[in-house]
């Protein structure tokens, strides 16, 4: 038997503080930031191919991609424990640092997609637009409202010079959520290349989930039809990352086991990331499109919640084995 | 205000030796050598005292920060600690912080057993203790109060009891400890180890550690000299059932059956005489006995071992020959806490007969001769000389060969009384300083059923420990951080004296020993015994009688002397030994004379049963014992316990590791639950665990229920005939799942 | 880099005896506040009933040469000190609490402050610039504890890997850290 024990506590019970590095704050961050990602390109993407069938995709969803990227970005201000510090972002950029980078790819996302809103603005939200003119025209005597005017018109112009310039970025921002983990070498749950990719289509995945919940009839069953293929890539992906790091040494293996059989991850694992999150989301569409009657807003629900469950017990696990333990070889 | 000094002008003061230069942060206190800070503003001072976190006493500086505490280093010129304080001795602002201390005078106002009390005020508390102490002496004498004491404040209350008449003073640490280690080497060398011991280890060439868990056992010296032993290439020997951290360094690691070392120690007696590897000199010129003892271990062959200690011959004879290699630099050590199976002198003594084989006593690597400062006692008068002390008793008479008082007798003394005197018990008052009996003594019903019986329980501490809850009046120390105490003056290679001062003035409405004692003796008349004006006038009368003073030692902290004796005994010296024949006695005819063994005779103990598992205890580094576990950084480093358990075992019971499980022992006790460590480091038939956890004082709130108490498992106690030591191994526990 | 420091510690594993004051000297010295740790002993057992080993260490930050911490910080906190290659320290003025650092370090060092900066070892710089050795070091009873330049081929740390077998923690996660374990 090996066994490999702490003499002087650390980490554990009495002596616990301090030594929390990210939970279920980091963990909404990141699904929010895969959520906007997915919402930016999707709405690219369907504005690009200017069909008349996804006005949801095309001319509404996008409002939602700051909104999602502010709370994200909430989120994640809310983890820091040095928040007075936080423009320290800002002030420099490290090459090295996957965060570094994460914090100005967030900024880039903000112009990018507020643009593509604007370029869509009046059709999609012609209240918000009318609301927004008018409250402008009084203040610094109009000044703000030509500017107003002249970045939507900019933006209606260059609408696909921005969506084409949104796809390379939500696609930055995606593949950065599942990077920011896998640059930990130190987590041997996260050293896998796949989690760029896992959680690009991941949000995408989620993206489109959030936008089928907005959305009705022949948009409705394309974009079910898309994430069911997003899922099943998103299987896939799943698949090579556990076959990646099962194959990878002790230590990555023992690390995913904490996801297959640990006391608290596992449950969550099995139950809302593959069962409700993947499975189930696949075999609502298969009745749907046997025309067997389901909830509309369950199968996206469910993808949503896959989304943010897998990220929970990513992020959890790689803390959890911190600890050292008897590792009993009987 | 604090005095700011930069760097150059503190050279300049303690080079110039001008001491009292600033008075410190906020305490109001004069500092010596005020240093300046990491940051320019910090105001730094250091203050010498001498540790009190065990009864080691180690001498360390006490630094503050801005008028707080920083931290406690070692002093260098401390021969017990090398200038490098244990885990413990580091953390001993802990105590002075802890904010569960006693705060004030406590008087009972419900039964004894519960923690209800008034808080009074130290007259209202003096004089209750003062009236009660005139009744007992009026109508039993004064002869009837005993004193439990573990600690350097202690010293200020005996000079108070021997003016008021008695000299029954117990340590827990001789009957529950090391007593038949302080026996078994006077019978033999007529000289006992004592504390630090007299081992030379940092120049063994060969130590043989027989269940003494040095690493574990922090006592700073002897965990440095160990090391610096090994470091030097030093062959380690360790018997012992577990492997412990001293196992884990051994060049030879016995993995001995639990209560068989006598057996092993026989045994290479055997192939030491039989192979005439002795050192024939030293056994010819200062040994008694030698052919008796080589008849008496005839028939202890490592062959004859074997099945008994499950160490194989061969195995026996390489390390026999391993100790005799190195002689005389060979260090069989006496170990320190020997109370196990009953015949404990017995079992020591065949350590120190080895010893004498070897001829290490007196060698270097061995054991040098120490000795202690001599201090001059401030005059008072002589004390009243006691009408019957604790030989008087039952246990007093039965072990005597016992040469301190023996706590379990002490306690059935309080309960039956004097041997013809029995409608009447002998002890009608305690007094316990600085040591938590209840914690400290197995069976603790027979301490229980004492303090019921006594007409008055004085317990002075710091923590509202179990024992004060059965206290007639608790009197709160001041922690060592914040009083003066006698001058230190313990043995070893060099005479040092050792000052301890105060950092900080009493916290709460704490008060120092010899503050409490003084004005105990005031109220009982007895000032004349503590005639100085205060304890810096005493201790600076007695330092300026050698040489010394009181400013001069708050600079030092601690001094050397010049020895007067060599340290070792010469080369064909004429060295005569303090026993009744002058030399040491491999056959001893004193204790022939009491009926026992003249040579250790190995008897077989009891084995644990099926399902059940001999219980072993030890310590943690972390920790001394009891003492400690409510100390804010120590307990952070180390909570609670936790019981070992084979894989074997645990897997024949379906333990996990990590699990709670409570004991049970042969005699239905049940311990708090406990922790489960599933580890290969302890033998299949045992289990071990450290002892002192498992509070049960509610206002220990770090402490409190944390982990299993080993010793409420110890209702079976094997009783040493020659002085009356309580073996404690002899215990066996199966698990409540 | 030719003129900078390298400093290492060199922990003799064979003498160390895990009593932990190693822990409580830098706890006080450094006043590191309850709950946090930056010196920690580790135990591990191999083998099984009687044949057995252990390896005792004292683990801290392990200053690597390829700090991850340094490079995933995002703001600069965590940088090398001006005079050495190797010393990693946080400044507490431009630390965020993002903790990036703390999810990089393979050896679990760094924690957050009550304040919310991220802190671990320094080496006790404060101490090495007045010449004096790390608190932990001056503690230790076992004399297990070394520190000195490895550039300086003539120092003890360097005669010591020189003349004895060692290793370091965790090497495959290609930090270059510089605590060495004496085995």
């Amino acid at each position: 038997m090996n066994e490999s024990v702490f003499v002087t506590q650390k980490m554990t019970s009495s002596f616990a503080d301090g030594w929390h590095i990210w939970g279920w704050e980091v963990s909404l961050y990141l699904f929010l930031g895969g959520l906007t990602a997915g919402i930016l390109i999707l709405s690219a993407m369907s504005l690009l191919k200017k069909k008349e069938e996804l006005p949801v995709s095309s001319k509404l969803a996008i409002l939602w991609a700051p909104i999602f990227l502010s709370l994200g970005m909430f989120f994640l201000f809310l983890d820091l424990t040095n928040k007075i510090n936080v423009l320290r972002f800002y002030m420099t950029f490290h090459v090295t640092s996957v965060m570094s980078w994460g914090s100005w790819i967030l900024l880039v996302i903000y112009p990018v997609s507020i643009l593509l809103l604007l370029s869509v603005m009046q059709e999609g939200y012609p209240g918000i637009y009318k609301f927004i003119r008018k409250n402008l025209e009084p203040l610094v005597h109009g000044k703000l409202l030509k500017v107003f005017d002249l970045l939507v018109d900019f933006s209606i112009k260059k609408r696909d010079a921005i969506a084409k310039i949104a796809i390379p970025s939500g696609i930055a921002l995606g593949i950065y959520t599942g990077i920011l983990l896998s640059a930990f070498n130190a987590r041997p749950l996260w050293n896998s290349a796949i989690l760029g990719p896992l959680f690009l289509v991941s949000g995408i995945s989620t993206g489109t989930a959030f936008v089928l919940l907005l959305s009705s009839g022949k948009e409705r069953k394309l974009l079910l039809s898309v994430d069911s293929k997003l899922i099943l890539t998103e299987i896939f992906i799943l698949f090579l990352f556990f076959i990646g790091q099962i194959t990878g040494g002790a230590q990555r293996r023992d690390a995913v086991m904490i996801l297959f059989k640990g006391d608290i991850l596992a449950p969550i694992f099995w139950i809302f990331v593959v069962f409700t999150g993947l499975l189930l989301p696949l075999i609502l569409e298969w009745l749907e499109e046997r025309g067997i009657e389901v909830p509309q807003k369950l199968q996206p629900l469910f993808v949503l919640a896959g989304g943010l469950a897998l990220r929970i017990v990513l992020v959890e696990g790689a803390f959890i084995l911190r600890e050292l333990s008897t590792k009993a070889l009987l | 205000m604090a005095l700011k000094v930069n760097r150059r002008e503190f050279i300049k003061i303690t080079g110039a030796g001008i001491g009292g230069a600033a008075v410190a942060g906020g305490v109001g206190k004069v500092a010596y050598g005020l240093i300046k800070g990491d940051s320019g503003d910090d105001v730094i001072t250091r203050v010498p005292t001498f540790c009190e976190m065990c009864t080691f006493q180690c001498a360390g500086w006490a630094y503050t920060k801005n008028g707080k505490p920083w931290k406690i280093v070692g002093n260098e010129l401390d021969e017990h600690c090398y200038g490098r304080l244990c885990t413990k001795g580091t953390s001993g602002f802990g105590i002075y912080n802890d904010p569960d201390r006693l705060k004030t005078p406590l008087i009972r106002t419900s039964e004894r057993g519960k923690q209800v009390f008034r808080e009074a005020t130290w007259d209202e508390a003096l004089t209750y203790i003062a009236d009660k102490l005139k009744e007992i002496k009026e109508t039993y004498g004064p002869e009837s109060v005993a004193m439990f004491s573990h600690g350097s404040g202690g010293s200020w209350f005996k000079t108070l009891l021997k003016a008021y008449g008695t000299t029954d003073f117990v340590a827990p640490s001789y009957a529950n400890c090391r007593g038949p280690r302080e026996e078994a080497y006077m019978n033999t060398y007529g000289e006992a180890i004592e504390s630090p011991e007299r081992t030379d280890m940092k120049n063994s060439k060969c130590i043989v550690l027989i269940g003494s868990h040095i690493g574990e056992n922090t006592h700073s010296q002897q965990v440095n000299e160990f090391a610096q032993a090994l470091r030097n290439g030093a062959s380690l020997i360790v018997v012992d059932p577990r492997f412990s951290i001293a196992a884990s360094k051994a060049k030879y690691w016995l993995p001995i059956k639990p209560g068989t070392d006598l057996a092993l120690l026989l045994a290479w007696i055997n192939v030491i005489i039989y192979e005439e590897l002795y050192d024939k000199d030293y056994v010819r010129r200062y040994t008694k006995g030698f052919e008796e003892l080589k008849k008496a271990v005839k028939d202890n062959t490592p062959e004859w071992a074997y099945p008994i200690t499950t160490i194989s011959p061969d195995v026996i004879r390489e390390t026999a020959r391993e100790m005799a290699k190195h002689k005389p630099s060979t260090l069989i050590h006496p170990g320190r806490h020997n109370v196990w199976y009953g015949d404990d002198t017995q079992r020591v003594r065949a350590g120190a007969i080895l010893n004498a084989l070897l001829g290490s006593w007196g060698r270097k690597g061995g054991f040098f001769i120490p000795e202690s400062a001599e201090l001059p006692e401030w005059p008072i008068p002589a004390y009243p000389k006691p009408k019957r002390s604790f030989k008087d008793t039952e246990a007093g008479q039965k072990y005597q060969l016992a040469n301190l008082a023996i706590s379990a007798g002490v306690c059935a003394a309080t309960v039956h009384g004097v041997t013809g005197e029995a409608e009447r018990a002998f002890y009608e008052g305690w007094f316990i300083y600085g040591c938590n009996v209840l914690k400290s003594m197995p069976q603790r019903e027979n301490t229980i059923k004492a303090l019921q019986n006594l007409s008055l329980v004085v317990v002075i501490d710091v923590l509202p420990t179990e024992i004060t809850g059965w206290a007639d009046v608790v009197l709160p120390d001041t922690s060592y951080l914040e009083r003066y105490d006698d001058i230190r003056h313990s043995q070893g290679r060099t005479p040092q004296i050792a000052l301890r001062s105060p950092v900080f003035e009493p916290r709460y409405n704490s008060k120092p020993a010899w503050w409490i004692a003084r004005e105990l003796a005031y109220k009982m008349g007895l000032g004349d015994y503590f005639p100085w004006k205060d304890v810096e006038e005493y201790l600076d009368f007695k330092l300026k009688k050698i040489g010394s003073s009181l400013d001069e030692m708050k600079r030092l902290g601690v001094k050397n002397l010049e020895r007067t004796t060599p340290l070792y005994i010469g080369k064909n010296e004429d060295y005569k030994f303090p026993t009744d024949s002058g030399k040491i006695e491999l056959y001893s005819e004193t204790l022939k004379n009491f009926g026992f063994d003249p040579v250790p005779v190995y008897r077989r103990h009891d084995e644990p049963e099926g399902g059940y598992y001999r219980l072993l205890y030890g310590r943690s580094a972390s920790h001394s014992f009891a003492r400690t576990i409510n100390n804010p950084i120590l307990s952070e480093l180390d909570p609670e316990n936790e019981v070992w358990v084979n894989p074997i075992v645990a897997i024949e019971w379906g333990l996990k590791n990590g699990q709670y499980v409570r004991l049970e022992n042969q005699d239905g006790v049940v311990s708090n639950k406990v922790k489960v460590r599933v580890t290969e480091r302890i033998r299949p038939d045992s289990v071990y665990m450290v002892h002192g956890f498992g509070s049960t004082a509610k206002n220990l709130r770090r402490a409190f229920g944390k982990g299993a108490d080993d010793q409420e498992l110890m209702t079976r106690i094997l009783v040493d005939p020659i002085m009356g030591g309580q073996g404690m191994h002899g215990n066996f526990v199966t698990f409540r799942v | 880099m030719d003129n900078k420091i390298k400093y290492a510690m060199v922990i003799d594993t064979k003498l160390c005896v895990g009593c932990g004051a190693c822990v409580v000297a830098c706890k006080t010295e450094n006043e590191v506040p309850e709950g946090r740790s930056r010196v920690w002993v580790v135990e591990e057992v191999s083998g099984v009933y009687p044949k057995l080993s252990m390896e005792i260490r004292s683990e801290r930050c392990n200053h690597c040469t390829n700090a991850p911490c340094v490079s995933a910080c995002p703001t600069g906190a965590s940088h090398y000190h001006k005079s050495s290659e190797n010393l990693v320290l946080v400044d507490s003025k431009k630390c965020t609490g993002c903790k990036a650092c703390m999810a990089a370090c393979p050896y679990d060092a760094r924690f957050t402050m009550p304040e919310g900066y991220v802190t671990k070892c320094t080496f006790c710089l404060h101490r090495i610039e007045k010449g004096e050795n790390p608190a932990c070091m001056s503690v230790c009873p076992a004399r297990a504890i070394h520190f000195g330049d490895l550039n300086d081929s003539n120092s003890e740390v360097s005669v010591l890997l020189k003349s004895r077998k060692f290793k370091v923690l965790q090497p495959e996660a290609g930090t270059q850290p510089n605590v060495y374990y004496l085995v």
